[in-house]
């Protein structure tokens, strides 16, 4: 191996509590790495959007750290570069899609990022094309289906060519049809992942690696399959399979070449139980 | 409240006033406008031949009268307050079919009635021969401030999600057997009217951290229109 690179994402001991008083997470640590597509489960008030929003700054880490690529988030010279880095596709698509038209709604990252002219036409036309939507550039993005809103979400982060794409909830609300098309973009892309879902075939389907955050702690952190069949760890955390479906039929997913194992810690299969 | 009507303000077409650019037509706008509130109740030539130019101007945008004469139920409210006003006012009164009136009343009463419904008709064939976008980009123009095309922007972009979840608020009221009949009901209604505030405004909240997690720092791109 060459130089060690830093992790994608890596976050340590992050502690938050709201102003009022609430605390969300309790020491989370979570570690990234290039080329992963690592799926976040958990209950819900488990935590899991107030650690995605840890992740580009739009909180700060009340104890703890979180970096990404190297670069602390947090430091307020880094920010811009951080929300570059990290994209974040939010769970309703109405809430990301602001602009009059597709077009100028993927060009909004870019161009916060500076972008002009021929260099911000050539980076809204491959997002949009990566996602399939490039016939619909000219199109009002509420006159689009709601499967084809969220693809949109998806490019309007991709034009910002982050290091790791963020998902809250991608297939909620779309239709079998919508879900696949996703899955096979989301397949399609080089870009490391974080999946926050409930959708738990999903989550097999897509994501070699799951991280189970429960009450604002990391309870387990394994290969997916693993994590799935694990019917204690799952009762214990509130998460259920979806009626007539079972991994062991379906059985673990073909290793997906070289994404597959993550680099650094924790080899082997079996989940790492991190109870505490 | 409630009622669905008529969202879509813009006829499409292909009229000169159609391909106008929209900065010049929101120009001739204010100043038709300016034009009429300037001139005095009892010039009665002067509001007909401004009635005549703005029909001239929807002739020329070959959007159907009826079309605008639908959406002109805006008005209602000022043709309420200025059928009021001959009743209300003081001053020298007349006999009006046995029925006394005030004078001064009356001729402001025609005064609100012609301004309101001339501005009326103005805007609506401007909002029927333009684009929101379009005119967007022309205010651009015309150097409005950008905090200001930006809110009228937002504006646009949600004016249909909030629509459309005030109608499903109603759909679930009444899916549970409420039906705003009488004015006891209302308090239900201004409740829903109230969650759907603090929904628009969370829903502002979430749009603010999406746009931050692109790297908003409070410059919008230009509006290209399309």
């Amino acid at each position: 191996m060459g130089v060690e690179q830093p992790p994608v994402l890596d976050v340590r001991g992050l502690a938050y509590a709201y102003p009022d008083g609430h605390q969300a997470l309790y020491g989370v640590d979570l570690q990234v790495h290039r080329g992963e597509r690592v799926a976040l489960l958990g209950p819900n008030g488990a935590g899991k959007t107030t650690l995605v929003l840890h992740l580009n700054g739009i909180h700060t880490a009340g104890v703890g750290s979180v970096s990404v690529s190297g670069l602390e988030v947090g430091d307020k010279d880094a920010l811009q570069e951080v929300r570059r880095r990290v994209g974040i596709v939010f769970q309703d698509p109405d809430d990301q899609l602001f602009m009059g038209s597709v077009r100028a709604d993927v060009a909004f990252g870019p161009h916060n990022l500076g972008l002009r002219g021929a260099a911000l036409e050539a980076r809204v036309t491959a997002a949009l094309e990566q996602v399939g939507m490039a016939a619909y550039a000219d199109r009002p993005p509420h006159h689009l289906s709601f499967g084809q809103r969220r693809r949109v979400a998806v490019a309007t982060v991709l034009a910002m060519e982050p290091e790791v794409l963020v998902l809250d909830e991608p297939s909620s609300n779309l239709d079998p049809a919508s879900r696949r098309e996703l899955a096979d973009v989301l397949r399609s892309l080089d870009v490391t992942v974080l999946m926050v879902t409930h959708d738990l075939p999903y989550a097999l389907e897509l994501c070699p690696r799951s991280v189970v955050l429960s009450d604002g702690r990391v309870v387990a952190d394994g290969a997916t399959y693993d994590v799935l069949t694990d019917d204690a760890l799952m009762r214990a955390h509130r998460l259920e399979l979806p009626f007539g479906f079972d991994p062991r039929t379906v059985g673990p997913p073909p290793a997906a070449g070289p994404r597959a194992p993550r680099g650094g810690h924790g080899a082997g299969p079996g989940v790492d139980s991190v109870t505490s | 409240m409630g009622a669905g009507h008529g969202h879509r303000l813009h006829y499409h077409g292909h009229s000169p006033l159609h391909r106008a650019p929209a900065h010049l037509k929101l120009l001739a706008l204010l100043g038709f406008m300016l034009v009429v509130v300037a001139t005095p109740d009892d010039w009665f030539a002067a509001f007909g031949a401004y009635l005549l130019v703005l029909l001239g101007v929807v002739a020329l945008s070959q959007v159907p009268p009826t079309y605008l004469l639908k959406r002109m139920v805006v008005e209602v409210p000022f043709v309420v307050f200025a059928l009021v006003l001959p009743f209300v006012a003081y001053g020298e009164q007349v006999e009006v079919l046995g029925v006394s009136l005030s004078r001064p009343g009356l001729l402001a009463a025609f005064g609100i009635l012609a301004t309101a419904t001339l501005g009326v008709l103005a805007s609506l064939t401007l909002a029927a021969t333009t684009e929101p976008q379009a005119l967007l980009a022309g205010l651009q123009r015309l150097r409005v401030p950008s905090l200001m095309v930006q809110i009228m922007a937002f504006m646009v972009r949600y004016l249909d999600v909030v629509t459309s979840e005030m109608q499903r608020m109603r759909v679930a009221r009444e899916s549970r057997g409420f039906r705003a009949r009488d004015p006891r009901q209302w308090p239900v209604i201004a409740r829903s009217t109230g969650a759907l505030f603090i929904r628009s405004y969370e829903r502002g909240e979430r749009v603010h951290l999406a746009m931050l997690s692109r790297g908003y720092t409070g410059t919008m791109p230009e509006q290209g229109g399309h």
